[in-house]
């Protein structure tokens, strides 16, 4: 019988796991950096948890692993955690509320059920939340953050994509929808269908013109906000302080020299968020986003406090990046060989390498000299060989050992 | 008909008509009908097809699973599979238009609830169903903020207002639950013809199953789905919860006649339990007793929700909630020494397995096959016993009938084990004894009135059951 992997899982092998190190440690320092804290939350949590803010979509909320702990006998189930804002949105209510400022990130994997088993099932996320603070200028340092990641890693030509969830909600009311129809269309939205705002043309042509310039809200950044406050500014005045905000982004973006552009109607997979919504491009595939979602935090019964964050997508960087472009040099490494009478001599001779700053291990019979910058052979002295170099040293003790590879 | 063609049928509401459509189809099972005393049937015209009569709850499983290559149950089974697996092998093949009916969620008809108002409730909204998993569906539709289900055997519509707040219950049009008043209509039901993807295609059973088609009897002029003629909802008053009110579960189905002895033995007298018409709400000559009729199954978890007090269940059914719920607040308060059963690890006579360590040490490809109605106890022994890799399929009764082709391994209970012989099958290991007993909680009752209730009951009860 053969053992298998569980269907929509992926392994992460040695060299797979050197890049997500590499995605995982600039994704930390440039948070450090920033002053971020980080953070890890369970993997299991409540359901109720991502049911309690009414904000999930059911059809992705169908697709979350829950289960009955063994002391569920109550019914209340438990999830492998399906989204990253959630817990941290929690955590922070339950034990960093009296914080002003909580400037948070993490890398967790996050689960959710994929039915052909081709895509996994679990996904890494690098992300980054900061609760307490306001627009523009908190959302403006999330964008700059997750760009200085991106530079970081060397991936050139990301693309920004900007959104705001007030916008859509404001148009879809405009669209004269009964209160169920609107919540279904943004649900709709959200899930990345944009049939159902074409299909809505064909039911209700009176109102083609207005969907037709929602989703022509695409494309070319110069002149955007002009063009936005023009379509919508007089015909939509609820929508003018949305259309502010948004603008306001958009303009210093354009200050610092960032190649975006604005895709009104797409807000796939954010579904708790309020305000702008950001998302990563690169090469058409989406590589993170986030956003602003004041509500979520009173909505879980925390204080009314403003929040925003964004998640990079850890598996698609990894596809993205090239590891040798980004690895630090290494220690040279080396192999002690050392008879079974001598082994504790060899462990110790290792044991002062390391702490010396080198790669060493002892010889268990297996491994390829050519795999290592040196070997030391241990005897009534210690004889170095570097393979490449074709040099043979002798040291008589290990302080002249060091003292030798050192040269 | 060359391939060799399993079908799974139901019994109960819908054997009638499902006997009359095959048979009107040409596939000779003349063997199902109502009185059958095997399960197992081969037709009489058709060599390579054979039937199984199945409780429909268990036929899209096996449909799913590929036991079976067809099936015919109702559209709520099917639905119930869906919602929780909807990339199952299961296919919808065509709705047979009969076996109408619907599924509702309900509240207590004196309740003032709307959907609405639940979705923005704060607290949790429980869910009695027999349907977890519509009734889960349904929730997250709904956007409720907080919910908790209830799986139950049978029985939902007793449950609220007192032990939940809402049910998902089936029922024909006219929803003859006077207690009850819906509040959305979440499914119709009806008679389905299923079948397994897999076979579908590889047996080509889209020109085998067209002399059912044909069977069919022409649609009538489509009748609109009648407006449920609905008696005018009658407002059940309830006994207000009183902390000082014991709350005694009772079984339904055939222990309700053993445990109506015992209670006259012990002095407790019932008004109309058993109940002719249904009811599960007897009245009693104890003072502060209130008193419904549920499911045995479902009673452990209840108390453990402190739902009930007192329960009149089986150690089958408190053992089988407890390895769900290691550490659950239920406990045996006495043996009632009533109805003994064994419960036992079964295999076909026909294969060669004298114990359960042949099975585990077995290296067959596939998994082993455990069926049981309790599923928890099946996977604690097959973890226990650690059986190589195996599946729980889980039976809806006449579980005997699973061995040899359904199942692998049986753990069922038997009185004298008589069924389990003239199936053909052995058993390999005994378990537990088992019989009925007296449940409660392990929580601090803070009442004294009650907690000298709740005693007494108790002791009156042990007392009949050593006298009985």
């Amino acid at each position: 019988m053969k053992i298998q992997r569980s269907k929509g899982t992926r392994d992460l092998s040695p060299t797979d796991m050197v890049s997500f190190r590499l995605i995982e440690s600039a994704f930390r320092e440039c948070c450090l950096k920033w002053g971020y804290q980080e953070v890890r939350t369970p993997t299991l949590e409540y359901l109720h948890l991502f049911t309690a803010t009414g904000t999930l979509t059911p059809s992705m909320l169908a697709k979350v692993y829950s289960f009955l702990d063994w002391d569920g006998w109550s019914g209340e189930r438990v999830v492998l955690r399906p989204d990253g804002t959630i817990p941290i949105s929690r955590l922070y209510i339950d034990s960093l509320a009296k914080e002003k400022l909580a400037k948070l990130f993490y890398v967790a994997n996050i689960f959710m059920f994929e039915a052909t088993g081709k895509k996994s099932r679990e996904k890494w996320q690098c992300g980054a939340e900061l609760i307490g603070a306001r627009p523009p200028l908190a959302d403006i340092e999330l964008v700059m953050l997750a760009l200085e990641v991106l530079r970081e890693l060397k991936i050139k030509g990301v693309e920004l994509r900007l959104s705001h969830a007030g916008l859509i909600k404001a148009l879809l009311a405009r669209l004269g929808l009964s209160a169920e129809e609107q919540v279904g269309m943004f649900d709709q939205i959200l899930d990345g269908d944009m049939k159902a705002l074409e299909s809505l043309k064909l039911k209700r042509p009176e109102l083609e013109k207005t969907i037709d310039s929602l989703l022509a809200l695409k494309g070319k950044p110069s002149g955007f906000s002009k063009e936005l406050k023009e379509l919508f500014a007089e015909d939509l005045p609820e929508c003018r302080p949305y259309i502010e905000n948004c603008s306001r982004i958009a303009e210093f973006l354009e200050a610092m020299g960032c190649d975006y552009r604005i895709d009104i109607a797409s807000g796939r997979g954010f579904e708790y968020y309020t305000g702008v919504i950001f998302q990563i491009f690169k090469g058409g595939e989406k590589i993170g986003g986030g956003g602003r979602y004041d509500a979520l935090i009173p909505l879980m019964g925390g204080k009314d406090v403003p929040a925003s964050g964004f998640a990079l997508y850890l598996e698609r960087l990894m596809t993205l990046i090239k590891p040798e472009a980004l690895a630090q040099p290494q220690p040279p490494r080396i192999l002690i060989r050392a008879e079974l009478a001598r082994a504790r001599d060899g462990f110790d001779i290792a044991g002062r390498l390391h702490k010396a700053g080198y790669r060493a291990e002892c010889y268990l019979g297996v491994q390829k000299d050519s795999d290592f910058d040196w070997t030391v052979d241990v005897k009534d002295k210690f004889i170095l060989t570097n393979r490449a170099k074709k040099q043979k040293l002798t040291a008589q003790t290990v302080d002249e050992l060091l003292a030798l590879l050192k040269r | 008909m060359k391939t060799k063609l399993k079908i799974a049928l139901p019994k109960g509401r819908l054997l009638g008509e499902t006997a009359a459509l095959l048979s009107r189809a040409g596939w000779g099972l003349d063997g199902y009908q109502e009185q059958a005393r095997f399960y197992h049937i081969e037709s009489k015209t058709l060599p390579q097809l054979s039937g199984r009569v199945f409780h429909e709850k268990d036929i899209p499983i096996q449909v799913a699973i590929g036991n079976y290559d067809l099936g015919i149950c109702g559209s709520d089974w099917i639905e119930e599979l869906l919602a929780k697996y909807p990339s199952s092998a299961l296919m919808k093949v065509k709705n047979l238009k009969y076996g109408e009916g619907a599924l509702y969620v309900a509240a207590s008809a004196g309740d003032k609830a709307t959907v609405e108002a639940l979705r923005v409730k704060s607290g949790t909204i429980r869910i009695a169903s027999e349907y977890p998993n519509l009734a889960e569906a349904f929730a997250i539709g709904m956007r409720l903020r907080r919910f908790s289900v209830f799986p139950l055997w049978g029985g939902a519509e007793v449950y609220p207002p007192e032990s939940a707040d809402l049910a998902l219950v089936g029922a024909t049009e006219d929803f003859p639950f006077p207690g009850l008043k819906p509040l959305s209509r979440t499914l119709s039901i009806n008679a389905f013809l299923i079948a397994n993807r897999n076979s579908w295609k590889a047996k080509g059973l889209d020109k085998m199953v067209s002399p059912i088609e044909a069977a069919l009897t022409p649609e009538k002029a489509v009748p609109k789905p009648k407006a449920a003629k609905r008696p005018p909802t009658k407002e059940v008053s309830y006994p207000a919860a009183d902390e000082d009110m014991v709350r005694l579960a009772l079984p339904d189905g055939h222990q309700q006649a053993p445990t109506q002895q015992l209670l006259d033995k012990a002095g407790i007298r019932l008004n109309d339990y058993p109940s002719e018409r249904g009811n599960r709400r007897p009245t009693t000559n104890l003072e502060g007793v209130s008193v419904k009729v549920i499911r045995p199954q479902d009673m452990p978890l209840q108390v453990a929700n402190d739902n009930f007090d007192l329960a009149v269940t089986g150690q089958d059914w408190l053992t089988e909630h407890l390895c769900q719920f290691p550490s659950s607040p239920v406990k045996e308060l006495a043996d009632l020494k009533l109805g003994r059963v064994k419960v036992v690890a079964v295999v076909s006579q026909d294969k060669d397995i004298a114990d359960i360590r042949d099975l585990s040490e077995s290296e067959s490809a596939l998994p082993i096959r455990v069926a049981s109605e309790y599923i928890n106890i099946a996977d604690r022994y097959a973890r226990d016993n650690r059986l190589n890799r195996y599946r729980l399929i889980p039976t809806w009764g006449a579980s005997e009938a699973f061995l040899p082709e359904d199942a692998d391994l049986l753990i069922e209970n038997t009185q004298t084990g008589r069924t389990l012989a003239e199936h053909n099958l052995k058993i390999i290991d005994t378990l537990f004894e088992s019989t009925a007993c007296l449940i409660g909680s392990t929580r601090r009752v803070s009442s004294p009135a009650k907690k000298e209730s709740m005693e007494s009951i108790t002791q009156t009860l042990r007392r009949a059951a050593e006298e009985l």
